[in-house]
């Protein structure tokens, strides 16, 4: 009984990931597109919980459909509305190239896999049941893997740096050549 | 608790980052080429909590954390030069974005 559910949660949740990736691409309005993108983000969260991975499957809903997704829509809103038409007309070369070569570039992973991991991804083995708690990541994560850790919020300070430097860089440049040709005009 | 095989798994996160990969490639719009990237490092992300699952060890999500985080910086930067070519009244399209001259 409980493996029928898990199969039918499993269906839901991959055919609910993959349409949304596919609406995400296919939408004129990137509006529609990072709404899209939330329903992609929390169909793989209940794929993470089927995998145990509980930790990583709340950090997904907190970060990405949270914080990061709550970016996204507030730089569309500021952006304004921006429709670009991908579909409209007959297809350029560029888009059949695309079109092969994401196709050729899936095949070839999905070939890899038949290939590789088939006969051997049958049995997965048992877990604890604490597999994937905040606990046990926490843990490897200030013993094993401290170095990442450490070298993860070095890389989030850069990119806070940057994301400041960007957005003061452009609003602050009109003044600056002014002050700078004032000072010249003063020191001649 | 009995599912589906790893293997089936596996087929998803190419499945995602294959469409991530054609969204990368065919639109032109910057945001929806920042969202398609989401999509193929999530499809990354799915592979590597798989084979975490199927060695019984943990490191493969503390890897796919770190990616996370690693994401997280990515669309903050992304945004923010997206920002600044809109503050450039500059027109949003990678195609045409093609030099770097101001």
């Amino acid at each position: 009984m409980g493996n029928v559910v898990v199969w039918f949660v499993w269906i839901l949740a991959a055919f609910a990931c993959l349409g949304s990736g596919a609406a995400v691409v296919s939408f004129s309005n990137p509006f529609y597109s990072a709404l899209a993108l939330i329903g992609n983000l929390g169909s793989l969260a209940v794929l993470y919980l089927l995998l145990s991975a509980e930790f990583v499957a709340a950090a997904q809903v907190l970060v990405y459909a949270g914080a990061v997704m709550v970016m996204f829509l507030f730089v569309i809103a500021y952006l304004g509305r921006h429709v670009d038409t991908p579909w409209a007309g007959a297809p350029s070369w560029q888009a059949l190239g695309a079109v092969a070569a994401a196709g050729a570039l899936m095949i070839e992973i999905v070939v890899v896999i038949g290939l590789k991991a088939s006969g051997r991804l049958t049995d997965a083995p048992d877990i604890a049941h604490s597999f994937g708690s905040p606990r046990e990541v926490g843990e490897l994560f200030l013993t094993d893997h401290l170095l990442a850790f450490e070298i993860t919020s070095v890389v989030l300070l850069a990119a806070a740096v940057g994301g400041v430097v960007l957005g003061s860089h452009a609003r602050e440049e009109p003044s600056n050549t002014v002050l700078q040709g004032g000072e010249e005009r003063s020191g001649r | 608790m009995m599912g589906p095989d790893l293997t089936w798994y596996l087929a998803v996160s190419a499945f995602l980052f294959g469409i991530g990969a054609l969204g990368v490639m065919l639109r032109r719009s910057p945001l929806i080429v920042l969202l398609s990237l989401e999509i193929m490092l999530n499809g990354a992300n799915l592979a590597l909590i798989t084979f975490s699952r199927h060695h019984g060890e943990l490191d493969g999500q503390v890897f796919a954390l770190a990616v996370m985080a690693v994401a997280a910086s990515e669309v903050v930067v992304g945004l923010g030069l997206i920002v600044a070519v809109h503050r450039r009244r500059l027109e949003l399209d990678v195609d045409k974005l093609s030099t770097l001259r101001g």
